[in-house]
């Protein structure tokens, strides 16, 4: 499943610069606290390349709704320990993610385009504590974590779009005062 | 096949093709399974306003929007077109508990007596859905990353921050659901 770079993506690769913004700001840093957000590719693609996260995103979708990860009902039997279902999921889902990521490192296994897939340890801050109470206070409101608020709405849910904005602003606000917050 | 995918899922089918997720994505390019960051991209797509923490290559990251937009498909064309038939699973004291407060209808994943459109600027509706928003996006930032990116992504990679965070989620889900939110449906 290898390929080789067309001329193309060499020359993109080339040209491509790390934003300035995030580089000269060595005290503020804006990718490496977060969990995700870290896409070490430095191959460039056309747009469409981005169609197949689409296919993955469709894939985790279905199951959510087939599994009513994205039952609100779900999620208040989990935290009141009336069900096993989210705790057989989660679990499960972290059993294969762990083994899967074993495998991947074990044999040195590679992405579609050849890359050596890469791993970010996390380093703690105290907003793992603070934002993950508030973050399970708002989850256990809404029935819904970020993925299955998308869901939701896919399902015919319209209203959860407001919820949806709602957080973008939360988002937002934190990216605003994150200077002032303790971490 | 076809009557397969119109029964609900049980939980030891759904987990593991979500563990999947995590494999599936760093083969296609060296992605880290993650959602809530599609928020922060939005935000700095959309209103970056000059904050530091909203001014970086968005476009970079565009994979997560394009995975968040096939997340809403999915969840739309089982909806449409492999509904489970059964009436959702509902635990017989949450419904006890839930009539208590009047939610009565447990048709839909979303229970429409709490979220809907005509709620959501009465008191109850705007706690649950616009304070209820406001604090996965502050907290999933603020912790950096949800439900994905740590509990699954992050302890996957066996990462003690995740394990934290995936901790502190559970505990500020256990305060509301069973001290703050029977309050709230009182109202």
């Amino acid at each position: 499943m290898m390929k080789p770079l067309t001329d193309e993506q060499k020359t993109n690769t080339q040209t491509f610069q790390e934003p300035q913004l995030v580089e000269t700001n060595p005290d503020f840093e804006v990718r490496s606290l977060d969990a995700i957000c870290v896409n070490e590719s430095h191959l460039q693609h056309k747009w469409y390349h981005n169609l197949k996260y689409v296919a993955a995103g469709m894939l985790l979708g279905i199951i959510f709704v087939k599994a009513e990860v994205v039952s609100w009902f779900r999620i208040q039997e989990m935290f009141r320990l009336q069900s096993f279902h989210m705790y057989g999921i989660i679990g499960s889902a972290v059993m294969v993610g762990a083994l899967s990521v074993w495998l991947i490192k074990r044999f040195n296994i590679k992405t579609i385009y050849g890359e050596t897939i890469e791993f970010h340890p996390k380093t703690f801050n105290k907003g793992q504590i603070i934002g993950g109470v508030l973050f399970g206070l708002g989850w256990a409101m809404t029935g819904a974590c970020p993925g299955p608020l998308y869901a939701q709405i896919g399902t015919g849910a319209t209203v959860i779009a407001i919820t949806l904005l709602s957080a973008i602003v939360g988002t937002w606000v934190y990216g605003y005062f994150r200077d002032k917050l303790p971490h | 096949m076809l009557e397969w995918l119109s029964q609900p899922w049980p939980w030891y089918v759904a987990g593991p093709l979500i563990g999947l997720i995590v494999p599936l994505l760093l083969i296609l390019g060296n992605k880290s399974f993650g959602i809530s960051s599609s928020m922060r991209h939005i935000c700095a797509a959309c209103a970056p306003a000059n904050v530091k923490f909203f001014k970086y290559d968005w476009k970079k990251e565009v994979w997560n929007l394009f995975f968040v937009v096939g997340l809403f498909l999915g969840a739309l064309l089982v909806t449409l077109f492999f509904p489970n038939p059964s009436p959702i699973s509902v635990h017989p004291s949450l419904a006890e508990e839930l009539a208590q407060y009047g939610i009565t209808d447990i048709s839909s994943l979303v229970p429409k007596q709490l979220f809907s459109w005509e709620n959501v600027l009465t008191l109850k509706g705007f706690l649950m859905m616009i304070v209820g928003g406001f604090l996965v996006g502050f907290g999933a930032r603020y912790a950096g990353g949800c439900t994905s990116g740590h509990a699954i992504m992050g302890l996957s990679t066996l990462q003690l921050p995740s394990l934290i965070a995936t901790v502190c989620f559970m505990v500020g889900g256990f305060l509301m659901a069973n001290f703050i939110l029977p309050l709230i449906l009182k109202l």
